[in-house]
């Protein structure tokens, strides 16, 4: 696919998921209901991805302030959905409704990973948040779907923050320790050859264990942002270069966007993220003038959109910012590499030891 | 000499990080230096692995590393040695050209500096016998043996004592030096803006024949030194008295902070005052001020005004020079925001009408001084009414101290914390309760600057003790 085919396809994309979540008979009540407020119809003035910025910025307060029912497609009225949430460190977190988005987001993943290093049939083991959160549900499917079954080990980064606003960082080592004790004995006493974690976790196994040396041959990661220095030690140190390591960059509203592992030494370990277009779609923009696309090269705020039929999210500033760079000839769109925490250079960000 | 690249040093291994950040020469915008930052869970996976560092020193004779110290000494002042990761050399002029670039210390007092260092490495013999009490160095290689007629054995606490250090002061580097003859891998985290201290003591050592693995250098962010300050098993840190409250109940943890040196005069020698201003004058001035043993307060009987302004006069004498200029003894903030911090803290202290600036009559221009694109701080002598004013008990880096009244038996109640007491007296029955005062650490007695002290003697602390702790033992006569 050229990057003109990739534009088209997702133009048409923005579409078809315009036309549904618009629509009467298919349609999503608080975008029905925000359409009759905003005083025109996006299925007019919206053709295509350049067109979506004549929406303001999606904001997470709806998810947090809106009863979910309100986020349920007419299409899918009869069906009970699930609940993932995000955040809610303090007070009520944010809540979005779902079907299968997470199973077709992990199957197309699934496709991106190498057969060398996750075998199918293999097991898995998950060590990282579980509880309400999609991931759960998302990194079992993704086992499953590759012929494997998933443990899990759970860790609550809410309490995790807390702890770190409170400065008590000993409880957070002694939680730490808690978490990857019972990840350790799963580890030494299953078969198990792929993992899913956060770095520091993975860090913190390798810590007690050789992870590879346990029959570990894959390492799918996300989280916390990464330096290209300490993807570097987590690759050749931790994984004793002998599993490889997978980056990803996602949330629950997002879904997962995959970096290029097999290219990282060679890019000195800065990792690329492309977006699962075109269900999603991600803009590096000028954290002055969102409605600005930053140059290549140059760092800007990370902008999400979703476009799914389930879920409809334009613009959504996340509390990142990237660097945007160049498609790529597998992912032949614009990726944001070198993730960080927005406003990272100029102020303290808890982004948890998880 | 182009900017060297100031690598990580696992264990003595060169580790050039993805994560570089540059160092520029103050004022400029010329680079000084790169230097590879560490990540925090790399140090963890350091730590963990000292005991391969801590077996090479074990395995080694005491006294070999004894003559390797004093060895070192020699070629840290007067060699040669490599910098960075292509080869450089650094001769003993570039160290101070480029820990002058980076840190605003005049050339004269690096080398003045450097000549203290040069001088723990010779005194290696006499530290280890002073912080001991006299025990045979043998006894580390050999674990048990006697001192005194009784019998002593000791294990070493940690594989490894990690330093945090600070930007401001070369000298503190002293407080490690040791730890090498007493077979204790060093961890250094080098302040900011001078890598260039550790990393010469440390090419030194190696070249005089110590195992590189005996040090590691971690340039890092604050979680790689949070890492440290839990993971490491004897961590000496720099910081100010809530650092101090932070970690008062961890044993592993000595931190070194405010020293609120103080001067003191008795009621039997004070009509003697002016005998002892130029002690009074190095005490608050020497090292431009910033070590923790310089006074920042000066309690006498009476004559409280006379003595602020026969110091003030003797201390506005020093001006801010050129950084190469041999008079300079005023040291610029590396820093330039500490600068205005301190002076506004100052200023507002003055607001209280018990306290005055005897310094401003002598002194040109203002305290804050710009030049050669740095940021300098004027010497300042504060008269203080009473113990109550605002400024009568702070420290600051730079000369600064207060000149405070007040009666002899009541001096102890009223200082608080003295990290050094000088006091001038031959009072035996107040020398006897200055001695018996469990607030002050190094006690002299008679006109001896706070500025000096002598290592073979406890410094905020015993590195024997807290490196190495006593076990009883028997050894059956069939064993």
């Amino acid at each position: 696919m050229t990057t003109d085919e990739a534009k088209a396809q997702l133009d048409e994309r923005v579409r078809e998921i315009i036309n549904w979540h618009f629509s009467e008979e298919t349609g999503t009540p608080f975008w029905l209901d925000w359409m009759k407020d905003a005083g025109w119809d996006p299925r007019e003035e919206v053709k295509g991805i350049d067109d979506i910025v004549k929406f303001d910025h999606f904001e997470d307060a709806w998810l947090r302030d809106e009863k979910n029912e309100r986020f349920v497609p007419n299409a899918y009225k009869n069906r009970p959905f699930n609940v993932f949430e995000t955040g809610g460190t303090t007070g009520l977190p944010k809540q979005r409704v779902g079907w299968d988005d997470y199973k077709h987001d992990y199957e197309q993943f699934s496709d991106q990973l190498s057969d060398e290093y996750f075998p199918k049939g293999g097991n898995w083991i998950m060590v990282g948040p579980t509880g309400p959160r999609r991931l759960r549900l998302a990194v079992e499917h993704l086992a499953n779907h590759r012929g494997g079954s998933c443990y899990h080990v759970d860790l609550d980064p809410r309490w995790v923050k807390r702890l770190i606003g409170r400065k008590e960082l000993d409880q957070v080592e002694r939680y730490q320790a808690h978490v990857m004790a019972q990840a350790v004995e799963i580890i030494k006493h299953r078969d198990i050859s792929c993992i899913f974690t956060t770095p520091r976790l993975l860090a913190s196994i390798g810590e007690r264990i050789s992870i590879a040396s346990h029959g570990i041959r894959g390492c799918f990661c996300g989280g916390t942002s990464m330096t290209p220095e300490y993807v570097r030690f987590l690759q050749e140190e931790v994984l004793e270069n002998k599993a490889l390591f997978v980056p990803t960059y996602g949330n629950t509203l997002m879904g997962l966007a995959v970096s290029l592992p097999e290219e990282l030494p060679e890019n000195d370990y800065s990792v690329t993220y492309y977006a699962p277009q075109p269900r999603a779609v991600l803009r590096i923009v000028d954290a002055d003038d969102t409605a600005k696309t930053m140059d290549y090269g140059e760092y800007g705020r990370v902008e999400l959109t979703t476009l799914t039929k389930e879920f409809f999210m334009p613009r959504f500033l996340e509390r990142d910012e990237a660097i945007r760079r160049h498609p790529h000839d597998k992912y032949p769109w614009d990726g944001v590499g070198d993730v960080r925490p927005f406003g990272a250079l100029t102020k303290k960000v808890i982004e948890g030891v998880y | 000499m182009s900017a060297p690249h100031i690598p990580v040093l696992r264990q003595g291994k060169v580790h050039k990080s993805l994560d570089v950040q540059t160092i520029e020469k103050l004022g400029t915008d010329e680079p000084a230096a790169e230097i590879s930052f560490a990540c925090a869970d790399m140090i963890k996976y350091d730590i963990a692995r000292m005991g391969e560092a801590r077996e090479k020193l074990r395995k080694m004779k005491s006294e070999d590393l004894i003559e390797i110290t004093k060895k070192a000494g020699e070629i840290f002042l007067n060699d040669d040695l490599p910098i960075g990761v292509d080869g450089a050399m650094q001769s003993p002029e570039d160290y101070v050209l480029s820990l002058a670039a980076t840190s605003g210390l005049p050339h004269a007092l690096i080398r003045m500096n450097m000549q203290r260092l040069g001088g723990i490495f010779g005194q290696i013999e006499d530290i280890f016998q002073g912080l001991t009490r006299g025990l045979d160095i043998a006894v580390l290689d050999k674990g048990y043996g006697e001192q005194g007629g009784a019998p002593v054995s000791f294990s070493p606490t940690t594989n490894q004592l990690a330093v945090i250090l600070p930007s401001n002061s070369p000298a503190v580097n002293a407080l490690w030096i040791p730890s090498i003859a007493m077979k204790i891998p060093v961890l250094l985290k080098p302040g900011r803006e001078e890598p260039w201290t550790p990393w010469r003591i440390i090419q030194a050592f190696i070249k005089a024949g110590c195992p590189a693995e005996a040090f590691s250098l971690y340039p890092t962010q604050h979680d790689g030194s949070g890492a440290i300050i839990r993971r490491a098993g004897r961590v000496m840190l720099f910081g100010d008295d809530s650092t101090v409250k932070q970690y008062e109940n961890d044993p592993r943890i000595e931190v070194h902070g405010t020293g609120y040196s103080k001067f003191v005069i008795g009621e039997d020698e004070i009509e003697n005052w002016k005998d002892y201003v130029d002690s009074m004058v190095e005490s608050v001035s020497a090292n431009s001020g910033r070590s923790c043993i310089c006074t920042s307060t000066f309690v006498v009987p009476k004559y409280g005004d006379e003595i602020a302004e026969a110091i003030a006069e003797r201390v506005a004498q020093i001006k801010p020079l050129a950084q190469d200029d041999p008079d300079a003894k005023l040291s610029g903030f590396a820093n330039p925001k500490f600068a205005e911090w301190i002076n506004e803290a100052v200023e507002d202290g003055l607001k209280s009408d018990g306290c005055r600036d005897v310094t401003a009559n002598y002194r040109e221009g203002e305290r804050f001084h710009e030049r050669d694109g740095m940021n300098y701080l004027q010497p300042t002598i504060i008269r203080c009414d009473s113990f109550d004013e605002p400024l009568a008990l702070r420290e600051f880096l730079f000369p600064f101290a207060s000149v405070v009244e007040c009666p002899q038996d009541e001096v102890l109640e009223k200082t608080g914390y003295s990290l050094v007491m000088t006091a001038v007296t031959k009072d035996i029955e107040w020398i006897n309760q200055l001695f018996d005062c469990p607030h002050i650490e190094r006690l002299n007695i008679g006109n001896i600057p706070t500025n000096r002290i002598s290592w073979n003697q406890p410094h905020e602390g015993n590195l024997f003790e807290f490196l190495y702790t006593r076990r009883s033992f028997a050894i059956a006569d069939s064993a």
